[in-house]
């Protein structure tokens, strides 16, 4: 529209202050569409980036050290298995068991600690999914899908290592197949 | 990537799916908002007339009481069983949004930053009327009164619409 | 072989673009007609060897050469021929080969025009043609090779285009199918449409691109491209409208329009095309807005290509989305280039391209134009916005958010009834100059026509609505001043020649095809506004499980649940088919049929809705769920979509009215320029 505006105020050329407008507006454009496309092409958080401080609520009966809320903060030292799951997604069922026993192994140490995200849910379908497979680490909904925007994960189930010194070292798409694979991620982390 | 859920779940849940329907009477839509108060169990149209409105994050742009999938299903339960317990649209609405984020609504939230949504648009528009305002006044000024070739002015219109139709005509044979 | 040979062909096909692109570019600045020519002869060569490609990938999706990655993805063992040839657009690499073919097929028949009155354009909408087509096509050889094959590495099994060190050919048993939205007839035609509308846009912005360039800034390109722009719109609508249809009978929404960022990427192009396709005529005609048509195509041609960057990105996600690939950066940076130089070469132009007269009146048909012109891009102004705000939201709070439906009705609506009653009063307005009491005389009776209408609307019909009265007032209006028209010009003709009223309607129309096409165009579009306003405003829907026998009611209709089964066809799917008995006012009317079909390759569920059409609704039944095994009965969906029908009736018309305006005429490439400028001026 400023091409018409222009056309009237001058019969030469486009005025600075237009040109100015319509470049900027474009350039203003452009960086937007490249920062969605950069956004797009991703993917996950990496191995190797720090990752941010979240809180996740926890579900009652599902709390940390009877806190009804865990900061990642409050973990350092520790070793942070952070998993993404949902009571409708079927992938999620084959991991299940494999996890919890994996946080049994590891639960007396107290130098590992899982967390359970709950993506997209229902409470009393997630509770039940949660008693099913006698799952006892703490989890909590992903209130507002904050913590896995933070993640950007793009699905279910997804699982991310996250070392002492809260650094992401490894990340799992899709299910885990067997207790042995998640227990091959953890010992390297908790070797001094 | 095959693997993934929403993938394998939206393929089974359309299909098996189970509905966990009590004796649903049926009502036209809008007259859904005006019994729910004393329904006993929620209706399918009910739960629509408010699933309508909101969008699930695993079927992205797809309202919540068309989409297939498992997640969503269990979100229109959730529907059901709030509205069973007397929550009205407003609070079902904001209990959603507590819980899967602003991008359950069908529309950014009218606040804080997201007014930008609604507030762009009209003052491009409005930039836009003006800008074509004045360009039409610029034309129009006095000193570019010169006739245009082969327009008849203020003829009235009947005979100026005969007379230009005649013209056009007798070019074209 | 034949794989390694398509490849093979497409590689050529690239280095000829670019090849036509350098040899016209040399040819015009040197300048040496033989260049031009030989950049010519490869512009040709193109479509030749493309269609060889696109028949060889034919060959291998249509003969199960499963160890062809892309055929694995689009088709199996059990899809039937016609589908397994479709597939060739069911997928990102086959639909990107197809682009270029419909690309070259339009430059090629562009090239062969005759060019003897205008030899300096030739080169440049030869460069801007085949840099188009290069870049698709260099996105089809470096990136998604629709024929890279499996090859088993010690790394695993994966697509190549070569033959790694080491490698194994691997040959699925069966492909994992087309994803069965796509399988629908409507789907077939819709996007070869909408293609066919997005590439033939390329066609005037080559010429307007050629006219900048040369700095032969007068109407000429306009007139060249006249025609072309009208198919282009043309093919672009029918794209829309297939797109709607598709929607409503396969989406299973109940709609057909579900203002999805990709949907909204297809309807941009139109909203610059529209006005683009008005305000051209007020160049011819008065010689004004020669930047501002610039512009337009400008934009048009970049919204083309947005779409389909928006769509195979992975920027947006959507029922209409490809697979996210690494293809999204060279389209931004396509995207980028082309909007810079486009919009530097205006500018550079800018001087050169000054109005020639001025505007007299408000309500002179070139101001209404104008209006119109701004409405247009007012809408494209809030989809543009709506589309990219979540990208917006997410950069500035780190919150995703929707913007959907509601969003863009509101903002809309208004807009649109806007349009609808410029569309009526526009073409009764004078070129130059009119009053309001020149307007008013010509427009009191349609206006009265529609009030009457309206007024039974409210009486008799009983609606109460506003915004359905509003909207019946702007259709009634604008569809009697149109049909006004035609009568007076017919009543003119008649008394002027003394010939039979439907013989003067016919040579009127004839004779000034281009203007009456067009008046058929606002008749088609005052009908889909009539299909439009009936399932906005009075859809009505209801949910419910019964069990057989029992029966669901929805406004006058009745519908009886008496069966249901599930079996298997042979094209491997599973149907889970229901019957309704519909009775309308106790009176039975129609059985019908909605179905669940559940393809085994791809696992993917249909939802096929049941549909009883009228003249005055649909009845549209979904078929929700049912478990063989629970006593629970099926669920059933419910629409009643009043009036819808006339959206597609007013396609249908659009179709015969484009066709009018657009047919192509025996006379002008011989006449002398200057009789062509006045001869044309007249719509």
């Amino acid at each position: 529209m400023e091409t018409m505006q222009a056309e009237q105020t001058s019969k030469r050329t486009i005025p600075l202050w237009a040109q100015v407008l319509i470049w900027g507006g474009l350039l203003g454009l452009l960086a937007v569409l490249a920062w969605g496309l950069v956004r797009a092409q991703q993917g996950t958080v990496q191995p190797g980036d720090t990752i941010p401080d979240f809180t996740l609520p926890l579900f009652s009966g599902y709390e940390y050290n009877g806190q009804s809320e865990v900061h990642l903060s409050e973990l350092r030292g520790k070793v942070v298995v952070i998993n993404f799951w949902a009571s409708w997604c079927k992938p999620c069922e084959q991991e299940a068991a494999e996890l919890e026993s994996a946080w049994r192994h590891y639960r007396e140490s107290g130098d590992v600690v899982f967390l359970g995200a709950d993506y997209v849910d229902t409470e009393p379908e997630a509770r039940q999914y949660l008693r099913r497979f006698d799952i006892t680490y703490p989890n909590g909904p992903d209130k507002g899908t904050k913590i896995s925007q933070l993640f950007r994960i793009k699905g279910v189930p997804e699982t991310y290592f996250i070392d002492r010194q809260g650094v992401l070292r490894y990340v799992q798409i899709g299910p885990f197949r067997s207790e042995d694979e998640i227990r091959a991620i953890i010992d390297p982390l908790l070797a001094p | 990537m095959i693997t993934k859920a929403p993938l394998s779940t939206l393929s089974r849940a359309a299909l098996f799916a189970l509905l966990i329907v009590a004796a649903a009477f049926v009502l036209l839509a809008w007259q859904a908002d005006t019994v729910h108060a004393q329904a006993p169990t929620p209706s399918d149209d009910e739960v629509n007339a408010i699933a309508r409105q909101l969008y699930c994050p695993v079927c992205e742009n797809t309202p919540l009481d068309v989409c297939p999938t498992e997640a969503c299903r269990q979100w229109r339960e959730l529907i059901r069983q709030k509205l069973a317990e007397g929550w009205t649209e407003e609070q079902i609405k904001q209990y959603f949004v507590e819980n899967y984020g602003a991008r359950v609504l069908a529309e950014p939230p009218r606040q804080g930053v997201f007014w930008l949504a609604y507030i762009v648009p009209p003052i491009a528009i409005l930039a836009g009327a003006f800008i074509l305002y004045r360009a039409l006044k610029a034309w129009n000024r006095p000193e570019a009164a010169a006739p245009g070739v082969g327009e008849s002015e203020a003829t009235p219109v009947q005979d100026e619409y005969m007379a230009r139709l005649e013209e056009e005509l007798r070019k074209r044979e | 072989m034949i794989a390694d040979f398509g490849y093979g062909i497409l590689v050529t096909a690239l280095v000829v673009a670019l090849y036509a692109a350098g040899a016209a570019i040399y040819g015009a600045r040197k300048p040496s007609a033989r260049a031009v020519e030989s950049a010519r002869r490869a512009m040709l060569l193109i479509w030749p060897l493309l269609t060889v490609a696109a028949l060889a990938l034919i060959y291998l999706l249509v003969n199960d050469h499963y160890e062809v990655e892309f055929v694995y993805q689009v088709t199996s063992r059990s899809m039937p021929f016609y589908l397994k040839v479709t597939a060739l657009w069911g997928g990102q690499a086959g639909s990107l080969v197809f682009w270029s073919w419909l690309m070259a097929l339009f430059a090629s028949a562009v090239t062969l025009r005759n060019w003897a009155r205008d030899r300096e354009f030739l080169p440049w909408v030869i460069v801007v043609t085949a840099i188009t087509i290069a870049f698709f096509l260099a996105m089809v050889v470096f990136f998604e090779n629709p024929f890279a094959r499996f090859w088993q590495t010690a790394s695993g099994v994966d697509a190549y285009t070569f033959r790694p060190a080491g490698g194994l050919p691997v040959t699925p048993e069966d492909g994992r199918g087309l994803n069965p939205l796509l399988r629908h007839p409507g789907m077939i035609i819709h996007p070869p449409m909408l293609y066919l509308g997005f590439v033939s846009f390329v066609i005037p912005y080559a010429f307007a691109m050629a006219a900048l360039i040369t700095g032969r800034t007068d109407d000429r390109w306009i007139r060249i491209t006249r025609r072309w722009t009208l198919w282009a719109w043309l093919f672009l609508s029918l794209g829309l409208v297939l797109g709607a249809r598709w929607a409503y009978d396969v989406l299973g929404w109940g709609g057909y329009w579900g203002w999805d960022p990709v949907e909204i990427s297809a309807l941009m192009p139109w909203l610059t095309g529209t006005p683009f396709l008005h305000s051209v005529m007020i160049q011819e005609r008065k010689g004004m807005l020669k930047h501002w048509n610039m512009f337009l195509i400008i934009l048009t041609y970049d919204l083309v290509i947005f779409g389909t960057f928006l769509t195979r990105s992975g920027v947006l996600s959507s029922v209409h989305a490809f697979a996210q690939s690494a293809i999204g950066p060279m389209f931004f940076a396509f995207i980028g280039l082309t909007l810079i130089t486009s919009l530097a070469l205006l500018f550079w132009r800018w001087p050169d391209l000054r109005g020639e007269t001025e505007m007299k009146s408000l309500l002179s048909r070139e101001a209404l134009f104008l209006f119109n012109n701004l409405l247009f891009l007012s809408i494209l102004v809030v989809c543009f916005w709506g589309v990219i705000f979540p990208l917006i939201s997410e950069l500035v709070t780190g919150q995703k958010v929707t913007v959907g439906p509601p969003f863009y009705e509101r903002a809309t609506s208004p807009l649109w009834g806007a349009l609808l009653l410029l569309m009526g009063i526009a073409p009764l307005s004078a070129w130059g100059r009119s009053t309001a009491k020149t307007l008013g005389r010509v427009l009191w009776k349609p206006a009265l026509a529609a009030l009457l209408v309206v007024a039974a609307v409210y009486f008799l019909a009983g609606v109460r609505n506003v915004v359905a009265l509003i909207g019946f007032t702007l259709i009634a209006f604008t569809g009697f001043v149109t049909l006004y028209e035609f009568w007076r010009g017919a009543r003119a003709r008649q008394k002027a020649h003394r010939e039979s009223l439907p013989l003067a309607l016919w040579r009127l129309a004839g004779r000034n095809r281009r203007r009456y096409g067009g008046y058929i165009i606002h008749i088609s579009m005052v009908l889909m506004a009539i299909g439009i306003l009936g399932i906005e405003v009075f859809q009505t829907e209801t949910q419910g499980t019964v069990q057989l026998g029992e029966a669901l009611a929805l406004d006058r209709y009745t519908l009886t649940y008496t069966d249901i089964a599930r079996f298997d066809v042979p094209d491997g799917r599973n149907v889970t088919r229901a019957v309704l008995q519909v009775t309308r006012d106790g009176k039975a009317v129609a059985e019908l049929h909605p179905r669940i079909d559940y393809y085994y390759d791809s696992q993917q569920p249909m939802t096929i809705p049941g549909l009883y059409s009228t003249l005055a609704d649909d009845l549209y039944v979904i078929l929700v769920d049912w478990e063989p095994a629970s006593a629970v009965g099926a669920t059933f969906k419910v629409f009643h979509n009043p009036l819808v029908n006339w959206l597609w009736i007013g396609a249908l018309v659009f179709i015969f009215g484009t066709l009018v305006a657009a047919w192509p005429e025996r006379e002008p490439a011989y006449v002398p320029v200057r009789a062509a400028a006045t001869a044309s001026g007249k719509a």
